[in-house]
């Protein structure tokens, strides 16, 4: 038997060099490839309208570029690309380009070696910042002040989008429903759920992963406050009276089941079984031939004006991978493809606003035609986006548990979840 | 007749006079070699990664990129006393034993009762069979979905029940979430079960339960004192593997209750090994949660042995 088991462990003792030598990953000599030009690869949404513009980029490009060309793959399957490109970066798999990066996500990214820093390219911090004006600086290292591991590209502004049928069928305007306070939002979604018009008046994804408050909590947050975000100098902001009025405010849409705790299984705006939901340009495409929809600026407590309003950027933008063997090809293809003339294709193709500066200015002719989105176009000028922190999701997974026991299932109180969440998340961020 | 010892060759010695490599491999290397694959699989598949797992809950571990080095300090048990200290982590394990305490008891009860009844079916055998065995071999998440609708507010579990219907309802009760996937993983999973105990069915004399009938035996005794002792190695196999898959929840509770809704109340230790390790990027403390539940297996899996263990 002894000597058995010593020729088995001997067996493996040299089977698994050879077999973890084989899946053993391998680094890019960065040197080399900084200099170097070639095939790249790019990864774009699985989203249809983003991939049938990336179709077309990769396309324009690779005419004329016969031995740089680019390869197109949709982001792999995963329940969110941040998780998908994680375990890329990981094992080394990620292409030279990600046409997809979450910012909250990102400087964790960077900090397991997975990204370039853009400006180490010739004239790569002007495209940048000359494309998207001082605002890019929020998407730097340094506060602004370093480096650049993502190119912003795309937002999302989130704005109150409603059904007017079911706003008429409920005896409200529909047509200029001036819901710009807590109370007016309420009162209107008591209206509706009370006359039948819909079974609940907002849906919001009452799910835990740690994006969910981009789609309820994080757009009024930022419209409450004027743009400050969930963390700021490093310490959380949302303990604050500003924050309780917006959880608060949420807390009483579940409490009088004007919103259902329940995932919904279908599309409830398309069935018509809720009014109103937060959502970006990208819906407009979805619910074009589904609903006739509007859409108005995220409430607040008091109300202000439409102009002044700030939202959720909800922006992904473009990183360049450290797995990339031929950099510089893939700079020149990713200023190619957020030049003007692609920036607009994307506009065209997906409604998606490209943070550039001057949007509406840039491409009058698209919102002359598109007046549904003239309205993105200029909240696109108000936007904020998530704190630039390293263990960004770990902090907005935290943020999520809280928020569902405090606001959606009602275990705990609004007061008590939200400080008890900040100091969790203060003695994370000190960690 | 020619016994199997006598066939059975001589096995050959290696002496210390032999090259290290016939002592090492033995005189009969190819036997090894035809091993060889399965070796290489189970030592990068199962052992490498489960050793990794063990190393990494002793660090403070970072994932890099390929040729990024980063510091992984030891850190003792200190991943350990985190995760042992953090309420969602023991509340997981809370969630996971009622799941259990529903989930195994029911699953082998359920199982061998239907099998048993199959077993004495004469007609429609294979179509019960079939239809017993169609959920496992569906995927959950086409079924949750249909849980989903047959369990929301205003499904058809709670027309049914009209005003007998929890408030809040089932998927987002606090109560009930847990015993809601605990049914629909026994219902999923029970055909495989049944499968299992029908096979081990085939192996008990029919002669004792005619010799039974004869003795005046009724139905349920018979079942009690000849079926369930004549199938109790299959029971321990069941009870093993109810508590391993179960212990490994993950898919219902992502899906159906929304990610270990409500509130925390059906969240499992795989669930936040997975938002730990993979989205959060701690693979320490997810290590530390999976070998607390290796252990917390094997546990369970060995006082499953003793208690169906024959005198």
């Amino acid at each position: 038997m002894r000597t058995l088991t010593r020729r088995t462990l001997g067996t493996a003792a040299l089977a698994l060099p050879l077999a973890l030598a084989a899946c053993g990953r391998s680094a890019v000599d960065s040197q080399e490839a900084a200099t170097s030009r070639g095939p790249i690869s790019i990864w774009v949404s699985t989203n249809e309208q983003e991939l049938a513009w990336g179709k077309a980029v990769s396309e324009a490009w690779n005419a004329e570029h016969e031995h740089e060309p680019v390869t197109l793959q949709e982001i792999p399957a995963g329940s969110s690309s941040e998780e998908a490109i994680t375990a890329a970066i990981v094992a080394g798999t990620t292409p030279d380009l990600i046409f997809n990066i979450s910012p909250a996500a990102l400087p964790d990214w960077m900090r397991a070696g997975g990204l370039v820093d853009l400006t180490t390219f010739e004239g790569g911090r002007r495209h940048i910042e000359e494309r998207g004006g001082t605002r890019a600086r929020n998407y730097a290292e340094d506060e602004g002040k370093g480096g650049y591991y993502q190119l912003p590209w795309k937002s999302n502004p989130v704005m109150l989008m409603y059904n007017r049928k079911i706003f008429a069928d409920a005896g409200l305007d529909a047509e200029t429903p001036d819901l710009d306070t807590f109370d007016k939002l309420l009162d209107a979604s008591r209206q509706i759920v009370s006359s039948g018009a819909a079974g609940s008046a907002i849906w919001p994804s009452p799910t835990s992963d740690f994006y969910q408050p981009w789609s309820d909590f994080y757009p009024l947050y930022l419209a409450q406050t004027g743009g400050t975000r969930l963390i700021e100098n490093g310490s959380p902001t949302f303990d604050s009276p500003d924050g309780l009025a917006v959880a608060r405010m949420w807390r009483s849409m579940y409490d009088e089941e004007l919103a259902p705790r329940e995932q919904s299984t279908d599309d409830a705006m398309t069935t018509g079984a809720t009014a109103m939901q937060l959502a970006g340009p990208y819906a407009i495409a979805t619910y074009k031939d589904a609903i006739d929809y509007g859409f108005m600026p995220v409430p607040t407590a008091e109300g202000i004006p439409a102009g002044k309003t700030i939202t959720f950027a909800d922006s992904k933008n473009v990183s360049l991978c450290s797995t990339s063997r031929n950099r510089l090809t893939a700079w020149d293809f990713l200023a190619f493809a957020t030049g003007e003339e692609w920036d607009g294709k994307l506009l065209e193709l997906t409604g998606q606003m490209p943070l550039r500066q001057d949007l509406a200015s840039v491409y009058p002719d698209y919102f002359a035609k598109n007046p549904d989105y003239t309205s993105f176009a200029d909240q696109a000028d108000r936007v904020a986006d998530v704190p630039y922190v390293s263990g960004g999701i770990e902090i907005w997974q935290r943020f999520r548990d809280a928020y569902s026991g405090a606001v959606i299932f009602g275990t705990d109180s609004v007061e008590q979840g939200l400080s008890d969440v900040a100091h969790q998340i203060d003695a994370l961020i000190k960690e | 007749m020619t016994t199997p010892s006598a066939l059975a060759a001589p096995r050959a010695r290696t002496s210390a006079r032999d090259p290290w490599w016939r002592r090492l491999l033995g005189t009969q290397p190819l036997g090894l070699g035809m091993s060889l694959p399965y070796i290489v699989f189970l030592a990068v598949v199962m052992a490498y990664p489960l050793g990794y797992a063990v190393y990494i809950s002793f660090f403070d571990y970072v994932f890099t990129a390929p040729g990024v080095h980063a510091d992984h300090p030891f850190v003792g048990l200190a991943n350990y006393r985190a995760v042992l200290s953090d309420p969602r982590v023991l509340g997981s394990f809370a969630n996971i034993a009622v799941f259990l305490i529903i989930n195994v008891p029911l699953t082998v009860i359920l199982s061998m009762v239907l099998a048993s009844a199959l077993n004495s079916l004469t007609r429609w055998t294979a179509a019960f069979r079939v239809a017993f065995y169609v959920p496992y071999v569906t995927a959950s998440v086409s079924l949750i979905g249909v849980w989903m609708l047959m369990f929301s507010q205003d499904g058809l579990v709670n027309s049914i029940l009209g005003p007998l219907a929890p408030d809040p309802s089932w998927l987002v009760n606090s109560h009930l979430a847990m015993p809601s996937i605990a049914l629909f993983v026994t219902w999923k999973q029970l055909g495989f079960y049944v499968l299992l105990y029908l096979a081990a069915l085939q192996n008990v004399p029919k002669e004792l339960y005619e010799s039974a009938q004869v003795d005046g035996a009724g139905a349920a005794k018979r079942f009690l004192h000849i079926t369930v002792p004549g199938v109790r190695s299959t029971t321990l196999l069941v009870l093993i593997l109810a508590i391993i898959t179960g212990s490994n929840l993950f898919t219902e509770p992502y899906l159906l209750t929304n990610g270990g809704g409500p509130d925390g109340a059906s969240a499992s230790p795989v669930l936040l090994i997975y938002q730990k390790g993979i989205q959060q990027g701690n693979p320490d403390l997810a290590s530390a949660i999976g070998v607390i539940l290796v252990i917390l297996v094997g546990l369970l899996s060995l006082i499953s042995t003793r208690l169906t263990k024959e005198d």
